[in-house]
Formats: C-alpha cells, sequence, structure tokens
C-alpha cells in the first residue's frame, strides 16, 4: 500500500502520521503544499494535524485552496481514501469533502489529553479492525474540535452509520458526541483525535494501532 | 475601490467567544448587556471595475465558510 502525508507551513503531526504507516506496512511519501499531483499510484493520502498556515482566517481554510489539495479533492472524488486528522479533519470540512465545520470549542480551551472514544460503526477501511461498541484510548490536542452541523445533515450522518467514532466524555461541546465521520463512499475518514499518538507503545497506548493496521489490510488486498 | 466585508457566525451556532466577552462585560459592571457575538471584518483593496459579485465570489469561496457563518458586503 502506498500512502502519501502532505506536509502544509505549519504541519506538525506529519511525520507522526508518516510513522504509523509505515509501522503499518506502507510505502510513505511526503507532499508539500505546493506540488500539484500526487505520487502515482497512491492508495491514500493522509492531511496531517497541525496548524497550517498559522490557522490564519480559519482553521484549514487557507490550506484548503493550496494546490495539493486540489490533487487530493481529485483523488477523493476518483474514490480514493483520504485521511484527515485534527487539522486535517479541518481541512477536509474546508475543501467540502466531508460536510460540517469545526469550531471552536464550547469551553474555549485549547484541550491536550486522551479521551475515551466509541467505535460507532466497524464498517469502513479504517475501523474493522474494532468492534462497534469498543471504547479505545486516543489522545486529543486541539481548540476547534467542536463539530457542527446542521440538523439534516447530522441526520443523515447518523442514519447512513457515517459516524464513526464519538466521545465517551465530550471534551467540546461536538454535536451528538461527533469525534470523527465518514464520507458517503467510506473512504474518506476525518476525525479530531489522534490515533498515529497512540499506534507505538513508547506513545503510552496503542489503541491507534488497529486503525492503521486494518487500512493496509484493506488496501493490500483490494 | 474598497470593500468591505462583514463575516458572523449564523444564529443557532454557538459562539462560545461571544459569551466569554458577555461574561466579562458583566463581571466588570456593565449590566445589562444580553448577549455578544463576535464576528470579523476584512476590508479588500481592489482594483477598479471590481463588482459586489466578484467579492460575494471571494465571500463564497473563502472569506466565509457558509456551514457556520454568513457575510454581508459593502462597497465603497
Amino acid at each position: 500500500m502506498r500512502a502519501a502525508v502532505v506536509v502544509f507551513p505549519g504541519s506538525n503531526c506529519d511525520r507522526d502520521l508518516a510513522v504509523a504507516f509505515e509501522a503499518a506496512g506502507c510505502q510513505v511519501d511526503m507532499v508539500w503544499h505546493k506540488d500539484s499531483d500526487l505520487p502515482q499510484g497512491v492508495d491514500i493520502v493522509g492531511v496531517p494535524g497541525g496548524f497550517s498556515y498559522g490557522d490564519y482566517l480559519r482553521c484549514g481554510a487557507i490550506a484548503a485552496q493550496s494546490p495539493i489539495v486540489k490533487s487530493v479533492k481529485a483523488h477523493a472524488e476518483r474514490g480514493g481514501y483520504v485521511l484527515g486528522i485534527c487539522n486535517g479533519f479541518q481541512v477536509l470540512t474546508e475543501t467540502g469533502l466531508l460536510p460540517g465545520a469545526l469550531l471552536r470549542n464550547a469551553g474555549l480551551k485549547y484541550i491536550c489529553k486522551t479521551v475515551g472514544l466509541r467505535v460507532e460503526t466497524s464498517q469502513s477501511a479504517y475501523t474493522e479492525g474494532y468492534n462497534a461498541g469498543d471504547v479505545i484510548d486516543i489522545p486529543i490536542a486541539h481548540h476547534d474540535g467542536n463539530y457542527f452541523a446542521d440538523a439534516d445533515t447530522l441526520a443523515r450522518l447518523q442514519g447512513e452509520d457515517r459516524v464513526a467514532f464519538t466521545y465517551t466524555d465530550n471534551p467540546n461541546g461536538a454535536q451528538a458526541d461527533i469525534a470523527g465521520i465518514l464520507s458517503e463512499n467510506r473512504r474518506v475518514l476525518g476525525m479530531m483525535p489522534h490515533p498515529e499518538r497512540a499506534a507505538d507503545a513508547g506513545h503510552g497506548g496503542t489503541d491507534g494501532q488497529a486503525l492503521f493496521r486494518a487500512l493496509a489490510g484493506a488496501l493490500t488486498t483490494a | 475601490m474598497k470593500a468591505r466585508v462583514h463575516v458572523m457566525l449564523k444564529n443557532g451556532v454557538l459562539d462560545p467567544q461571544g459569551e466569554a466577552v458577555r461574561h466579562a462585560l458583566g463581571a466588570i459592571g456593565f449590566d445589562g448587556v444580553n448577549g455578544v457575538r463576535q464576528g470579523k471584518v476584512i476590508e479588500l483593496d481592489l482594483a477598479e471595475g471590481s463588482t459586489e459579485a466578484d467579492v460575494n465570489a471571494m465571500c463564497e469561496k473563502l472569506l466565509a465558510n457558509t456551514v457556520i457563518e454568513s457575510y454581508t458586503v459593502e462597497m465603497s
């Protein structure tokens, strides 16, 4: 499986994400925000956490207009896989690949801690290594992780089993406790928590490993 | 020519920053503030001949996220 990890000015989880992909057996290329094309044969694009373009205007807004993101969008529209974590999730909502938006945390504070996530569906290449209902411990580190979508969008996400993860103890005010959502074709996942920070025994937790392993398994046999 | 764009969170979208400002106003003795909504103002210095339609397009594409924000444009 081949992965590409996008690097924006201000990304800070790009190398962690690359390490997590590599540990799951992927060949990883880093791609710079000014590149206009993804490497040939990429199966999945990782959009990492951080503070792309300093969070100017809105988190992810400027990144969503960058040359590489046009290619990421085209990749997703061709049915390619895209994983957006934290700032990456914000970028994906700004591009319109995922519905809704991420608002300032309801408590206004930047929150950096490990939280409980409930796996809401195992029906995706990302979550098939878990069972629906599993509770896993994954770190969050964000200021703008408060998921917002209008009532119709929320109902559609829930009705189509597209909520991937919810918080067991909502830290940021997110609607319906949503921590991560899937696209209609279930190949684009955006999530605020950081599975790449719980993917090695040295991280103090390995509950995120199953996500990368399941993905590598699904995309290698695909 | 210039344009001034006001971007506000839509009604119904929680504005925790506005809420914090409201609390702070109360704490320093300004009673009677029932609500505060915080937005942003973006001033654009435009080439002659630019139209309000151009600025609306900028808002739709980048300056506002219409999932959560509304905008108004003043040309001058």
